[in-house]
């Protein structure tokens, strides 16, 4: 590639391989403003290497499907402005920590999603279509309570973030615990019991440290440690009402 | 690693072990200030089932609650899983039960 006199150019490593290994690869993109880190992605696979391969989709923080690596912190890359996070001109992109790699940037997703099904992050439904809709108190604290973890967008930024996912694998990681509580405070779930059993086995939320990595991460500011943390409290309820 | 029920163990123990710590440390700098000797401590303590169950039940909270806690930093650091890991776990428990029950019992029985 012809650089430009004129041109400022941020010096990009990105990550190149597979399953198997790989290494980071050096690339000189044209500094814009107003540049985010899935932009200088596009650029390289515009305008330099057709082969290299990401994931993204809806570019306004909607789908969370751009989440990576960059100079180590995993961010969703589609609203991350270079400026706020380049180290001098320098960025380092990566594929998301604790999943497996498919290729270059794009991971597995399967273990994650996996997980919320483990950890009964789906409806179960109280009533029929026959039955009238439930009414929901906007202001009740229960409700509060499931309101605070429903922007969760599924982009694992928490889940690459967690210290506890690196270290224990079988753990079911911040965005499917935080989605176990959610449906747990929501009057319209039926199995109470089974979302508190699903999150209390072997890799369930009592593993968590309560180091906050997925707190302090989430780009749309949840606090899945609260979450998790009110989890233990109810299934340590759970376990003393059993007990007597 | 940590299941409901060995994280309630863990807790319960640490909730027993919180009490016993400051009552061992107050007796320990109480006993201490007018130079009270080795024997004159055992004569307290030798045939005093008060103190007998008091520290039995300090070892056994702390030995549920070490061996709990090595065996997550054990999985999480080392990568032990199953067998061995429980065998580490429970080796842990005895091998502190152990020691300490021998302790308590040099202490407290005449």
């Amino acid at each position: 590639m012809t650089l430009l006199e004129d041109t400022k150019y941020l010096e990009v490593e990105i990550w190149r391989g597979d399953a198997a290994g790989g290494e980071f690869q050096s690339f000189q993109v044209p500094a814009y403003e107003s540049q985010t880190i899935l932009d200088v992605v596009s650029w390289v696979q515009q305008n330099t290497d057709p082969g290299l391969t990401y994931r993204y989709a809806c570019r306004v923080g909607m789908c969370g499907s751009c989440a990576m690596m960059v100079n180590g912190t995993p961010r969703w890359t589609c609203r991350t402005h270079v400026k706020k996070v380049a180290d001098g001109d320098r960025l380092r992109v990566a594929p998301l920590r604790n999943l497996p790699i498919i290729k270059d940037l794009a991971t597995d997703m399967d273990p994650f999603f996996d997980k919320w099904v483990a950890a009964e992050g789906k409806h179960h439904p109280s009533k029929s279509r026959e039955d009238q809709i439930e009414q929901i108190d906007p202001e009740n604290s229960a409700r509060v309570e499931a309101n605070s973890g429903i922007e969760c967008i599924n982009c694992s930024v928490c889940y690459a973030a967690c210290d506890t996912v690196a270290g224990n694998p079988d753990y079911l990681g911040p965005a499917a615990l935080q989605r176990a509580w959610t449906l747990y405070n929501d009057a319209r779930d039926a199995k109470k019991q089974v979302i508190l059993d699903a999150v209390s086995g072997t890799g369930g939320c009592h593993n968590c440290h309560s180091q906050g990595s997925c707190t302090v991460h989430c780009p749309n500011e949840l606090n899945p440690m609260k979450a998790i943390a009110g989890l233990k409290r109810e299934t340590a309820i759970s376990f003393l009402r059993k007990a007597r | 690693m940590l299941d409901l029920r060995l994280y309630m163990m863990q807790r319960l123990s640490a909730m027993f072990m919180a009490p016993f710590v400051l009552v061992h440390i107050a007796v320990m700098v109480y006993a201490i200030q007018g130079g009270l000797s080795t024997e004159e401590i055992l004569g307290r303590t030798q045939g005093s089932v008060f103190w007998f169950l008091f520290y039995a039940t300090f070892v056994i909270a702390v030995s549920v609650h070490s061996a709990i806690g090595l065996r997550v930093i054990a999985h999480e650091m080392l990568k032990l899983n199953g067998l061995t890991l429980s065998v580490l776990t429970w080796g842990i428990c005895l091998v502190l039960l152990f020691t300490g029950g021998r302790a308590v019992t040099a202490v407290t029985l005449l």
